[in-house]
This record gives structure tokens, C-alpha cells and sequence, in this order.
């Protein structure tokens, strides 16, 4: 960390207090390091001023948890009623599920990239996983509509309604069909892809931390690599991999178009994997360009929520990053 | 040190070896190696989808690009053939360029700051540029509206070149300071020394030592940061609306976007526009891909 290192300061036979330019030129520098803190600050004031008559008609409670959503054509009251739990349900189900499919798969990317792959192998592997990162949003939209929902995920999920999961007691309805095209199952598929790369890239920094000693003592007691990356590798990285879990997760949150073309925009939400529902951020991107003034309010309602959701995620998994120490960070695709 | 520690060395079956041979290794080490092959599987988990994503971008998009498509906009109806982009890209460029000329400069001052002025404001600082890159960008969108567009409590701009960029802009603006830091980071402290040493004064060192030093990484952060700009779309949605013809005011008109003509027209059943949305696509992740592997090959070449 730079903080522990000295930092060079200027000469102090060079007379400081001379320094107009240099006072400037500090004067700079701390207004634009003070310029993320005041658009951080001012996004979340307008947004939050403009959306408060929806709150303020609904309460807190009532607009989270409110299943009706009819928009009204006011251009100055809240006349309609808005409930967001379909979408904040879907939104939620869709990021869990895409959680729980990148996680295992990070981790397996990661440990290989770091441990198994040759060394020539390694900087091309983490590369090509960070290429996940740059394809745009959109391009996933597209590619999700006209093939991967077609031609994997559709397939796919009629397998598993049709095997014998759908006849376990409790979690057999989840999985039962019929199997829509555009559902929960496609959107989370889509965010587990484009979740990957954060997760995969904080697990190979953390796991690069782990102390080569404490790497070369197992292999000296005998242990074999397996036993090396899952009874020491892992457990050492564990907080790390909670707090890049939740930089995902946070990213899943917040991912707009991928999921508003692939989730089915239904507003009837479903507790089954294979049902089209809606989500806050496909909702906001769905209506925003046809919605009336009071509607706009309720949009930016839903965009506080969401801004909340996804800030307290992402502020609890930077402090556990934090606390790995070192250079983790996501690198490339931050 | 000539004690080998490599796990091959643990591998290799020798007689008379110290090493247990035991069943119960053998089972470990079986169990291992299909442990491995398994991790191999994660990795083509990951490889499989981006390489179908790209071949079927470049299946579908190439044969729809074509002259027309950079040098004309679209037809009214989605199901008509011809026509092309033009408007879309030009303001897809538009709309990055003035983001990176507002996020680039901001962004760099502001990592000059974290790493000449290290403390607890600093902190805080970074704190919240790294908890900024997890904003969504849909919010970003609605908070340039109401902060930008609007006319009741915001600026009344109205949707346009100016508010796309802006919210491009703060999109972009915390992946240039942490890349920024980074690098900067890395410019060695004996450097500015030797500088102050000589008597430069703190401005001089900055921009005659530690940002030449670190030009090559610096570009680099900036690149990336355009590439994620002009990539994304969500927040143009509240912010540039769309149009449909080539818009050079910078406020007042409705902009256009790659993506958001994607949008148009990939969710309407009507091959002519599919096919568009296809070279659209194809246009967006060569923009990107390119501009990543310029960024990777100047960062190669650093020195730092």
C-alpha cells in the first residue's frame, strides 16, 4: 500500500510558501478527487428527492413489498399504485442463481490458472477470461436472444424439468416446467457468464497471497495438489472469495440489458426457475422511454432501491477485500 | 536451496523412495489428478461461451456489414434492407469522446491526488471510487436524468449528446482512477526524488517525472475506460433517448447510439432490422476488442 511507503515531498529550501503554482496545482488535484465523493453524493440526492412522493404514497414497506404495479398519467401527483416486489423478487432470484453457478466456476478457473496451467499459459488464460468482461452488455442481449436461449438454455432446462428433480418434495416445483424461452433460467444463465470475470479475477489475486512457504510445507508433508488448493490454497482465501462473491453479486444486481431482454418482462412473478418474470433494472430499461412523467418518478424509485441493494453489497465486499490486503482488486476488469 | 519442492518430483514412482507408496496415496493421488481434470472443465466453461459469443457475432455480423452500413442511416421500417448505422456510430463516438475528454483529465487528477497525497481523505476517496465502479449503470442513466434532463429540479438540458456523455462520463470516471493509481503507483519514489532534489516544485515533478513515467500504463487505463464507455447502452436509454438521423448539436436533439439501434431493432420480429442489429453488434465488439488489445500491447511495453 502507498501508504507505507514515504512519499518524496517537494524541497523545503525550495520556499513552499511561494508556491502559488503549486497551490493551484493542489487546489486541482483535490477537486478532482472530491468530484467522485460529490457526483456519488449528488446522484443519490436528485434521485432520491425526485422518486420521494412514490415512497412517500406507498412507504417504504408498501413499495417493496406492494405485488401491484399500474402505472398512472399524472404529470404532477401519484395516482397509480406501485408495488416493486416482482421485480426486486426477480432481480434477487436471477443474481442468487447466477451467483451460485460463477462461484464454483471462478474458483476452478482461478485455481487453474494459478496453480495447474504452465506459466506460458497463465497471463493468455486470465486474459481471455477478462475478455468476458469487455464484450458489451448489448452483445450478450443479442447473443442470448437469437442463440443461447434457443439452442442451450431452452434444451437445457427441459432436461432438468424433465428428470426426476421435478418429483423431489419442496424444491421438486422449482424446478418444474413448462420451460419458457425467456425466464428467470435464461437471465441468471446470462449474469452467471457475465459475472465470471470479476469473481474469477479477485480469486486469482487473493490466491496469489497465500504464502508460497505455506504452499511448499503441504506438498512437503506429502500432500497432492488437490489437497494443497482445497486444505490450503482455499481456506486461506476464504474471505476473499466471500468478497468477491458479492462484487458479483453486486455486478448481477445491476446488470441491465442482458436481463431486460431475457428475463420475459411479466409481471406475474413465479417462484419457478422456468416462468418469465421481471426484474428492476429489465423494468427501468423496458419502460423508461414510454413512461409518463409520474411513472418516471416510480422508475427512479425503483433505481434507488437497486442503488441500495447493490451499494451495501458492494461496500461490504470492498471492506472484506480491503481486508485481504494487498494488490487485490479485479485488475483489468474493474 | 536444493531441496525440489515441485509437486512432480512427489509424482514420479522411485524405488526405494522414502515416499509412502502406499494404496491410500495412490488413491490421493488418482483423486487429485481427476480433481485437476475437473478444474480443466471450469476453464472450458469459461473458454466455450466466449468463443461461440464471438463466432456468432462474426458468423451473423460480418456478412451484414457493408459500405452502406457506415455511410448511411437506417430506413424508416424495420423491415426494410439497406441502410446502415451511420447515425449510431457517429454518435456512439460522439458521446465516448466527450466522455473521455470530461473522465480522462478528472480521473487522472484525481489519482495524481491518491498517490501524492496519501491519507485518510485518500482513503475515503478510493474507498468510494471502487465502491463507484459497482454502481449500476442503469442508475447512473436515471440520476443524469433527474440530475441533467429533467427540467423540474435538474439542469433541463433535455435529452441529448451532452447528458449521454455525462452519464458515459461517471461510468468511466472511477475505472480511470483506480487504473490511474495503479500505475502512478508503480513510477519508482527514487524518480521524484532526484526531481525535488533538483528543486522542481511539486507541479514540475508531476508533470515532467511521474506522469511521462507512467504515460504508457496511464494510456493504457484510459483505453480500457473508452472501451467500457462506448460499449455501454443502459444509460443512454435515459439520457441520449435515440434518433434517427445524424445529430452534431451537442444539446437540444434526441443522439443516437450503436447500442441502443441494436435495441431498436433486434426485439422486432423483422429479419432486415435483425440483420442490422447483427453488423451493429459485430461493429461494437470490434471497436472493443481492438481498443483492449492496443491497451494490452502499449502496456506491455512500459517500462514500469
Amino acid at each position: 500500500m502507498s501508504t507505507t511507503l514515504t512519499t518524496p515531498e517537494p524541497s523545503k529550501l525550495r520556499g513552499i510558501g511561494g508556491g502559488r503554482a503549486d497551490r493551484l496545482f493542489r487546489g486541482t488535484l483535490i477537486f478532482a478527487a472530491s468530484s467522485v465523493l460529490v457526483i456519488l453524493a449528488a446522484m443519490i440526492i436528485r434521485t432520491t428527492i425526485e422518486a420521494w412522493p412514490v415512497f412517500a404514497k406507498e412507504g417504504l414497506f408498501g413499495f417493496v413489498f406492494g405485488q401491484q404495479w399500474s402505472v398512472g398519467t399524472s404529470r404532477s401527483e401519484v395516482t397509480g399504485t406501485y408495488g416493486a416486489f416482482p421485480f426486486i423478487y426477480g432481480t434477487i432470484k436471477t443474481s442468487l442463481i447466477a451467483v451460485v453457478v460463477a462461484v464454483p466456476l471462478a474458483i476452478g478457473i482461478a485455481l487453474f490458472t494459478n496453480e495447474v496451467a504452465p506459466k506460458w499459459l497463465r497471463r493468455p488464460l486470465a486474459y481471455t477470461v477478462d475478455t468476458l468482461a469487455m464484450v458489451p452488455s448489448i452483445v450478450y442481449a443479442l447473443v442470448g436472444m437469437y442463440f443461447f436461449r434457443l439452442y442451450v438454455w431452452g434444451p437445457a432446462g427441459q432436461v432438468i424439468a424433465d428428470s426426476p428433480l421435478t418429483s423431489v418434495p419442496i424444491i421438486g416445483g422449482f424446478f418444474s416446467g413448462p420451460v419458457l424461452l425467456s425466464s428467470y433460467w435464461s437471465a441468471a444463465n446470462i449474469l452467471a457468464i457475465m459475472i465470471l470475470p470479476i469473481i474469477t479475477a479477485i480469486c486469482r489475486d487473493v490466491f496469489a497471497q497465500v504464502p508460497e512457504d505455506e504452499r511448499n510445507a503441504a506438498y512437503a508433508m506429502g500432500a497432492t495438489r488437490w489437497e494443497v488448493m482445497s486444505k490450503v490454497i482455499v481456506p486461506h482465501s476464504f474471505s476473499g472469495i466471500v468478497g468477491g462473491t458479492m462484487l458479483g453479486l453486486g455486478r448481477a444486481l445491476g446488470e441491465t440489458l442482458a436481463v431486460a431482454v431475457l428475463i420475459g418482462s411479466s409481471q406475474r412473478w413465479a417462484g419457478r426457475l422456468f416462468a418469465g418474470g421481471d426484474s428492476m433494472t429489465a423494468v427501468i430499461a423496458n419502460t423508461f422511454a414510454d413512461a409518463h412523467p409520474e411513472a418516471i418518478w416510480a422508475l427512479l424509485a425503483i433505481g434507488v432501491t437497486l442503488f441500495f441493494i447493490t451499494m451495501f453489497v458492494n461496500i461490504g465486499a470492498r471492506l472484506i477485500v480491503a481486508r485481504v490486503g494487498g494488490r487485490v482488486g479485479g485488475g483489468a476488469v474493474i | 536451496m536444493t531441496i525440489d519442492t515441485q509437486p512432480r518430483a512427489v509424482l514420479d514412482p522411485e524405488p526405494q523412495s522414502l515416499r509412502e507408496t502406499t494404496r491410500n496415496a495412490r488413491r490421493r493421488e488418482r483423486f487429485s489428478k481427476g480433481m485437476t481434470f475437473l478444474l480443466f472443465g471450469t476453464v472450458m466453461a469459461a473458454i466455450v461461451p466466449l468463443v461461440t459469443l464471438l463466432t456468432i457475432v462474426v458468423v451473423n455480423g460480418w456478412p451484414a456489414i457493408n459500405g452502406e452500413f457506415f455511410t448511411q442511416v437506417e430506413p424508416l421500417s424495420y423491415r426494410d434492407r439497406g441502410g446502415g448505422y451511420l447515425h449510431g456510430i457517429v454518435g456512439t463516438l460522439y458521446m465516448t469522446g466527450i466522455a473521455t475528454l470530461i473522465s480522462a483529465p478528472l480521473g487522472l487528477g484525481a489519482a495524481v491526488y491518491l498517490n501524492e497525497r496519501p491519507g485518510r481523505y485518500a482513503n475515503i476517496v478510493r474507498f468510494f471510487t471502487d465502491v463507484m465502479t459497482g454502481v449500476p449503470s442503469v442508475f447512473v442513466g436515471l440520476a443524469v436524468y433527474a440530475l441533467i434532463v429533467s427540467g423540474s429540479g435538474g439542469f433541463g438540458l433535455g435529452f441529448g449528446t451532452l447528458a449521454g456523455a455525462i452519464a458515459l462520463s461517471i461510468i468511466m470516471l472511477p475505472i480511470v482512477v483506480r487504473s490511474s493509481e495503479e500505475m502512478l503507483r508503480l513510477v519508482p519514489a527514487d524518480l521524484k526524488a532526484a526531481s525535488y532534489g533538483l528543486g522542481a516544485r511539486q507541479w514540475q515533478t508531476t508533470f515532467r517525472v511521474t506522469l511521462p513515467a507512467a504515460a504508457p500504463g496511464l494510456t493504457t487505463g484510459a483505453i480500457l475506460a473508452v472501451a467500457r464507455g462506448a460499449g455501454e447502452t443502459a444509460p443512454l436509454i435515459m439520457t441520449a433517448l435515440g434518433a434517427r438521423q445524424v445529430v452534431t448539436q451537442l444539446t437540444g436533439a434526441p443522439q443516437s447510439d450503436v447500442g441502443l439501434l441494436m435495441l431498436g431493432g433486434f426485439r422486432q420480429p423483422f429479419d432486415a432490422g435483425i440483420e442490422r442489429a447483427w453488423a451493429g453488434g459485430f461493429t461494437l465488439i470490434a471497436i472493443v476488442l481492438i481498443l483492449s488489445i492496443v491497451a494490452r500491447a502499449i502496456a506491455r511495453r512500459s517500462q514500469l
